[in-house]
């Protein structure tokens, strides 16, 4: 237990700040209210969803949880079901073999099932485009309210686009 | 040129960055050369097919086998008539082959003529008779359905089953998992896989020889440098341009980084499977630590597109050398606390040790490679037995553990971390001097081979252009089709909730199988 404590010690808290939202990143304007933003913004849940990328994005996201990044501290956090989950976060063309899965996936999501779709594949279909294997952008299958485009995004991209989807912005009506 | 006492002559490939042979072959030489590689106790390294009609109209297709042999890579090819395409099935010599065969049927039509029939990449999205790699194939598209795939049943009294996936509970790549279990224990696994397949090998069809780096790059994006690398031995070897010396060593350098980040990566999740999160996070400090130099040195955390075809597009600085001199020298200290840590945490010893286990036997059979196949007493390493230029100078140390379990796979990643940073240093005290580029041409209708050691185990690509200097035929193989199967064999006994460890030990690629 002792080295444990000491390493912890040794390390000390190497968190940084957060960045800003980037409201660039939005693909609609904020449907949610502003009541509900401020409910969200304090403990956001987030699904991921890996609808067929090459996993780059996968390991980008995983560092969003390392101790510089440390989402947690700002109220995010993931969660192992789409049914516990404000946010799905989805990378990848989606797959032919994944589509159905993925509409599944935002079926049981509650609402307001906020999606935000990850690197230049799911923003774009990528390199990898649309064809008998590949359903192109996140966009094709299921609604998208946040783009981030990268290969991959970098970690403090992907925060700036999530905090864009819960970003009090102007509502449509 | 024959081998292994096989009556086939064997033509050396020129230009290639590792010795390499190719024949073409009839059905009863390749079995008897598969038989003669089995006795030799050398491995099959991929399976792959191709549509040949536009230059034989009789035999219009053709199966590729690739084999590691001592003296080096070997490629048969089986040429397939164009009416009811069928080639031997080789899963019994080879039982990794399985899968890769019903791939084959998948994408080109061709089938073997014997063992498992179900589809595997296909999974109902298109019709069966709609063969991706064939030339006359229209570029369509189908509504997806559900498919009701043909899993083995285990049948008995307390017997039930765990679907798992393809969506995982966690920031994982997505697979099926089908667990027959009693109790906790698992009686029986069986993976379906092809989820994430996007048809990367009919995007190469037409690609510039230059511009398929890229797509290679992101086959698998965790092992994004084996690949590049491996891409541009494959055009290097058809364009007749060997790469100039110091873009050689900065590859391998870039290579091991990539090892590291990747090996830091799963200590930290090993930890965090056995409940110390202690482990995840101080890992976690350590690879953000490692790939940030990544950034500022090299332009891009995961070193995506850093090497081109003719060379590496990033050069090294004195100052860049120096950093990574002490990044190295810091990882070091660090490293050696938290393997004490580990080694003296009697939880994560006891969840370790004995997990998971595949015998060198076992493993041996099943042809299990790389870093998995070398906690398993497997001696393949291709920088060690077949090394390209710089490994025949670095002399790299291979790492074998033999108890082939959780804590074995942890201790080879330990021990590979420490035998990289020595190659870097090695590196950047050697790195010759001169340019980091030099120019690619293509040339029609030649084939070229890229085998790379990434940290998971060896990556090959077979390269083929056509009349037109164009990308013919480009098949990408990922050491995790040999050791998926062993998965299934590794989880046998095991509780189940010790599948998510064994899972993370051997760590394989999703995308790079399902292409």
């Amino acid at each position: 237990m002792l080295p444990m404590l000491r390493q912890i010690l040794r390390t000390g808290i190497v968190s940084e700040p957060a960045p800003d939202a980037d409201e660039a990143l939005r693909a609609t304007t904020q449907r949610l209210s502003d009541a509900v933003l401020k409910q969200l913004g304090r403990a956001l849940v987030i699904r991921h969803i890996d609808a067929g990328s090459c996993n780059g994005c996968e390991l980008e996201i995983h560092a969003l949880n390392n101790p510089y990044y440390n989402l947690e501290a700002i109220g995010i956090k993931f969660a192992a079901s789409p049914r516990h989950a404000d946010l799905l976060l989805v990378t990848g063309p989606v797959a032919r073999n994944m589509e159905v899965a993925v509409k599944r996936a935002y079926d049981a999501t509650p609402e307001p099932r906020l999606v935000v779709a990850v690197g230049d594949c799911g923003c774009t279909g990528g390199i990898f485009g649309e064809s008998y294997a590949s359903c192109g952008r996140v966009a094709n299958v299921i609604p998208v309210d946040v783009s981030i485009p990268g290969c991959p995004p970098t970690p403090l991209q992907l925060i700036q686009g999530i905090l864009a989807a819960i970003a009090p912005g102007k509502s449509e009506t | 040129m024959q081998l292994l006492n096989q009556p086939i002559d064997l033509e050396p490939l020129a230009e290639h960055a590792m010795l390499a042979f190719a024949a073409r072959v009839n059905s009863r030489e390749l079995l008897n050369f598969c038989s003669a590689v089995v006795k030799a106790d050398r491995r099959l390294v991929a399976l792959w097919g191709s549509d040949e009609r536009d230059r034989d109209e009789k035999y219009g297709y053709a199966v590729h086998v690739a084999f590691d042999l001592a003296e080096g890579l070997v490629c048969l090819t089986l040429p397939l008539a164009s009416e009811n395409p069928v080639f031997p099935d080789l899963s019994l010599l080879f039982p990794c082959a399985d899968r890769m065969q019903r791939a084959v049927r998948d994408l080109t039509g061709a089938s073997a003529e014997a063992g498992d029939q179900r589809p595997w990449l296909r999974h109902a999205n298109w019709p069966a008779e709609h063969y991706p790699l064939r030339r006359d194939t229209p570029d369509a598209r189908f509504a997806s359905e559900n498919e009701n795939y043909a899993f083995v049943r285990v049948e008995g009294d307390g017997v039930h089953e765990i679907p798992v996936g393809p969506i995982h509970a966690g920031i994982i790549e997505p697979g099926h998992f089908r667990f027959s279990v009693m109790g906790e224990s698992v009686l029986r696994l069986e993976e379906r896989l092809g989820w994430k397949h996007k048809g990367i090998e009919r995007r190469f069809v037409g690609m510039g020889l230059g511009d398929g780096a890229r797509l290679a790059g992101r086959v698998s994006g965790d092992s994004t440098l084996a690949y590049a690398w491996a891409y541009c031995q494959a055009a290097e070897a058809i364009g007749g341009a060997l790469p100039p010396p110091r873009a050689l060593w900065l590859r391998a350098l870039l290579l091991e980084r990539e090892r590291i980040t990747n090996h830091l990566g799963d200590l930290g999740y090993l930890g965090n499977d056995v409940a110390l999160a202690f482990g995840l996070m101080q890992f976690m400090r350590l690879k953000e630590d490692w790939i940030r130099l990544n950034a500022s040195l090299f332009g891009h955390r995961l070193l995506m597109d850093r090497v081109v075809p003719g060379g590496v597009a990033v050069d090294l600085d004195a100052r860049g050398a120096q950093a990574i001199i002490d990044q190295c020298h810091a990882l070091t200290v660090e490293l050696r606390r938290l393997k004490k840590i580990y080694d003296e945490h009697a939880g994560l010893q006891d969840r370790f040790l004995s997990t998971g286990r595949v015998t060198p036997h076992l493993a041996q059979r099943l042809g299990v490679i790389g870093l998995a196949g070398r906690a398993s007493a497997q001696h393949w390493d291709l920088r060690c037995n077949h090394p390209c230029s710089p490994y025949d100078r670095l002399e790299p140390k291979m790492v074998i553990e033999r108890n082939g379990d959780v804590a074995a796979r942890a201790l080879v990643r330990f021990a590979e971390i420490s035998e990289s940073i020595h190659l870097i240093h090695r590196i950047i005290s050697d790195l010759p001097p001169g340019s980091i580029r030099n120019e690619l041409r293509s040339a029609p209708g030649q084939r070229g081979f890229g085998w790379i050691e990434g940290w998971r185990g060896d990556v090959l690509v077979a390269l083929e252009t056509g009349a037109d200097g164009k990308i013919r035929r480009c098949h990408c193989h990922d050491p995790s089709w040999q050791n998926w199967p062993a998965l299934e064999h590794a989880a046998i006994d095991n509780i189940v909730p010790d599948f998510p460890l064994i899972n993370k030990s051997f760590n394989l690629s999703y995308a790079g199988q399902d292409l």
